[in-house]
């Protein structure tokens, strides 16, 4: 097990008093990300500590989603991407060409920006990851899909029109689907790529109770570019700026007292 | 610069206007046209169609001159061959397609495909019956109704692949990754996930490919050819509507005008059925399901 933390790291984070124990759930080291011949990310360390939010802040074009994107090997979708360092997911570096990406998607859910139904009944929608991994009978599936719903605050709006089609939601039911979706196939880590800059403001509220509440069992990292929600929802904050990480720490002492004064200058809106 | 003057402003709105008028007469003459002669052309398909129309149609075969008859035996050539050539080029179409929107996008051999592909679809289908001849019925020694279902399949399948193709890139990449997210595998994403969303899409490309194959004459003049008698074997010629048009239209024995009349409507009401399908099948509201 490689639990070492990352020495500069730590410096950061417990110069903050931390009541309970962290585990570092995925540690980022030394990672750097190419776009073909185009760096975009250089050097990222980082811990995502286990069963806590860490919220990816900077802005645009600075590699907050290209980070996000590693985590679950998504640019292998694309040729001409690479990356090159380490992401160990519970000591085991997921970089690694040999990872079976179907088998790490399992274990890392990923939501989208706009939210992404698939164009079949709620129901199936669920049902789908959960058919990728599991034969499961059909009564189980039923409790497999009722829970999913239930942990993302869906089922009531739902539990009667579980066999129309998924696309009739509105936009923020859409989006709790797709995190349901996510939550069904019993990930470890969820990634959430601004996950509420779709929504209007009652929905984005609905779904920041819901990271609140999906952290008691799930190691999550957010990218945002709402300052407010960062700072409401995470534990961590992360600031980037052009393809750097420029600071890491508890979400408190990046908002409040930002050691560096890009930070300060982005938190208070001078750029960016 | 000169400032401009209300009177020279005003004449060259004058001028716009009546550059206006002229290219509104000119567009509405030749939208009129255009409706004349197409609904010249239905009137005259109606009245002597529905004239021909009786039972006997639909349950006798082509007749010799001069004697009672109907057309069943085109018909059935017709439906069979069509349906026969959308199975053979169909899938075939759909896997191309496929591979050009899914796993190729950005290879060599997809922008060759898509090139030689859209050659093929313009191409006049008498080269295609000519190409079939060559490699089916010369070999073989005579006319099969194989040979026609493969010329027509030809042409099916340049149809299918570009609807496919153009269908599957309107699925959204976002949803792609939503689905590999998940953990599917390629084929399964696609299969589920990008078939479910272009389903539609996929569905009118098959129609319209079949719309287009069932007026075709051309390519079975070389291959299937013509059966006055009822026949079901597919190694030999068979009847089908578009020729028997062909060769009763162009007689001068009345009753055969008579029937070709009636096919011509047949095949007239058939394609526009499958028209209206592949429209509604095509509407914003049945792609949202």
């Amino acid at each position: 097990m490689q639990t070492r933390p990352n020495v500069e790291l730590t410096k950061t984070v417990l110069t903050e008093p931390i009541a309970e124990a962290l585990r570092e759930k995925v540690t980022i080291r030394n990672l750097n990300f190419y776009y073909g011949d185009y760096q975009a990310l250089k050097g990222i360390s980082l811990p995502l500590y286990d069963r806590k939010v860490t919220a990816f802040i900077g802005p645009s074009g600075c590699g907050k989603s290209t980070l996000l994107r590693i985590l679950n090997r998504m640019y292998d979708l694309y040729p001409g991407q690479r990356a090159e360092g380490e992401v160990l997911l519970d000591g085991e570096n997921i970089v690694d060409p040999k990872t079976d990406l179907n088998l790490l998607r399992a274990r890392i859910g990923m939501v989208f920006q706009k939210p992404t139904p698939f164009p079949m009944s709620i129901y199936d929608n669920i049902a789908f990851g959960i058919r990728l991994y599991e034969k499961v009978p059909k009564s189980e599936m039923n409790d497999r899909v009722e829970d999913a719903l239930k942990r993302t605050a869906l089922w009531d709006e739902v539990k009667d029109k579980l066999h129309a089609s998924g696309l009739g939601l509105s936009g923020g039911q859409q989006q709790r689907l797709c995190i349901a979706r996510s939550v069904a196939v019993r990930p470890q880590v969820l990634l959430l790529d601004e996950p509420t800059s779709a929504l209007d403001p009652i929905s984005t509220a609905k779904i920041e109770e819901l990271i609140y509440q999906l952290k008691v069992d799930y190691t999550i990292a957010i990218v945002t570019h709402n300052m407010q929600q960062a700072a409401r929802a995470a534990d961590f904050s992360a600031f980037m700026y052009l393809g750097e990480l420029i600071e890491f720490g508890t979400t408190d002492q990046v908002f409040t007292k930002p050691r560096e004064s890009r930070t300060e200058d982005y938190i208070t809106g001078r750029f960016g | 610069m000169t400032a401009i003057t209300p009177s020279a402003s005003l004449k060259l709105y004058a001028r716009r206007r009546r550059a206006h008028k002229i290219a509104m007469v000119l567009s509405n003459l030749a939208t009129l046209l255009g409706l004349i002669a197409l609904v010249w052309i239905l009137a005259t398909l109606l009245i002597k169609g529905f004239g021909g129309l009786s039972l006997a149609v639909f349950t006798q075969s082509t007749p010799p001159p001069g004697e009672d008859g109907g057309l069943i035996n085109a018909i059935y050539g017709s439906v069979i061959q069509t349906a026969v050539a959308t199975l053979i080029g169909t899938p075939v179409g759909i896997l191309a397609g496929t591979y050009m929107a899914e796993y190729g996008r950005n290879s060599k051999l997809t922008t060759a495909v898509r090139f030689i592909n859209d050659i093929l679809l313009s191409a006049p289908s008498i080269v295609v019956g000519l190409f079939v001849y060559e490699m089916m019925v010369q070999p073989m020694g005579h006319f099969s109704a194989w040979a026609g279902c493969v010329a027509l399949a030809i042409l099916v399948l340049p149809v299918v692949v570009r609807t496919t193709e153009d269908m599957l890139l309107l699925v959204p990449d976002s949803l792609r990754e939503a689905a590999s997210a998940l953990g599917a595998p390629r084929w399964m994403v696609i299969q589920k996930v990008c078939y479910r969303a272009a389903r539609a899409g996929l569905v009118t490309g098959m129609l319209l490919a079949v719309a287009r194959i069932s007026g075709e004459t051309a390519p079975l003049l070389f291959t299937s050819l013509n059966n006055q008698f009822w026949s079901t074997n597919m190694n030999a010629s068979m009847a089908n509507l578009p020729v028997v048009i062909f060769q009763f239209a162009t007689a001068p024995y009345e009753d055969w005008q008579r029937l070709a009349w009636v096919g011509a409507l047949l095949i007239t009401v058939a394609v526009l059925v499958l028209n209206i399908l592949a429209r509604t099948l095509s509407s914003p509201q049945s792609n949202a399901r």
